[in-house]
């Protein structure tokens, strides 16, 4: 199985580094580290110039990806739904 | 031989799950008023309904079907044939789940029954693990200052961030079509993770639920599924720098 980072950055007593924080982000907006690691993470992007932005740039990452759904159909393809819809509806 | 009637994720036993915030387990659902009246106008045969559940859920069902089986036609054969058992099953439909994890949940089932009939055998677990995979890391190494730099573990050159309105970037036909060719071209387990937890929004408990995942094991391929899309769109979410002027 993939290794799990939260797990292998548990029980890091030192400053955090931006390469580990990179590993940890998902975790993060997850609400899934460790109240130790949560804070060392916090402390990083609170003096860091760069993992802020970072952090930013995930969040519109998932933005993104929660906007690409408006694409619409092929004609064909809707057509396809809807007689299914109509067979379905007639048949009760 | 497996179960042809569309059952509901709300009756497996929820996995066991650490976390806190937002993906905590759910209590016996209620289903939300806006549900409720969607199903009873889908029963009622309104087809203006189902024609909006359709245009929401049919890209990402075809997406997801794809994991298993073997092209994108017999992925949408698969993401046709839910939408019919899905209207077959509707009377059925108890609202204990959430409708669309009711609906992904049949799609899941029926695409494995797909790729078990055309002989393409598949396990989730197994799929694409480390296939194409460079080493795990989220970030390029060489974006970071080496082990004996003092700043070892830095970035070695800032990490910016585009400004302007994220709307005008999120709804680009441009950044559309980039974001979902990265979602063809990842392994498919953290294809199918993406699919659910980004592009669907489902709370972690729905996806591993559906999938058969522990929550450490769909965290980490949900972090690498977006390393990777954010890595394919980061010439659209950095500033415009320096460098670019000077070449």
């Amino acid at each position: 199985m993939l290794p799990d980072p939260t797990e292998v950055l548990r029980g890091k007593t030192d400053e955090m580094t931006c390469q580990e924080l990179v590993e940890l982000v998902t975790a993060y907006l997850d609400m899934a580290l460790d109240p130790e690691t949560e804070r060392r993470f916090e402390e990083h992007l609170a003096e860091c110039p760069s993992c802020p932005a970072y952090v930013e740039q995930i969040r519109l990452t998932i933005a993104a990806l929660g906007s690409i759904r408006a694409a619409d159909l092929p004609p064909v393809t809707r057509e396809a739904l809807l007689t299914h819809f109509r067979t379905w509806n007639a048949a009760r | 031989m497996v179960a042809t009637t569309p059952h509901e994720p709300g009756d497996a036993p929820t996995p066991a799950s650490g976390e806190r915030g937002p993906g905590m387990a759910p209590g016996p659902r209620v289903a939300d008023d806006a549900e409720s009246a969607l199903v009873a106008a889908l029963r009622l045969g309104d087809e203006g309904a189902y024609q909006s559940l359709v245009e929401r859920h049919h890209g990402s069902l075809v997406r997801l079907a794809r994991v298993w089986v073997r092209d994108g036609a017999a992925a949408e054969e698969v993401a046709q044939e839910t939408w019919i058992a899905v209207l077959r099953g509707l009377d059925g439909f108890e609202g204990r789940s959430r409708l669309q994890s009711w609906i992904f949940s049949i799609l899941v089932n029926q695409a494995k029954r797909r790729a078990v009939r055309d002989r393409r055998t598949v396990s989730f677990s197994a799929l694409g693990a480390t296939h194409g995979d460079d080493g795990g890391w989220s970030v390029d190494p060489d974006r970071f200052f080496p082990a004996g730099h003092p700043d070892a573990g830095r970035w070695n050159r800032p990490v910016t961030l585009r400004e302007g309105d994220p709307e005008v970037f999120l709804l680009s036909n441009e950044v559309s079509g980039r974001v979902l060719t990265a979602i063809e071209d990842l392994p498919a387990n953290y294809r199918a993770v993406i699919i659910l937890r980004d592009v669907e929004g489902w709370s972690a408990d729905e996806a591993c639920a559906i999938l058969g995942l522990t929550a450490a094991n769909q965290r980490v391929l949900l972090h690498r599924a977006r390393s990777k899309v954010r890595e394919t769109l980061e010439p659209y979410l950095h500033a415009p720098d320096e460098d670019a002027h000077a070449s």
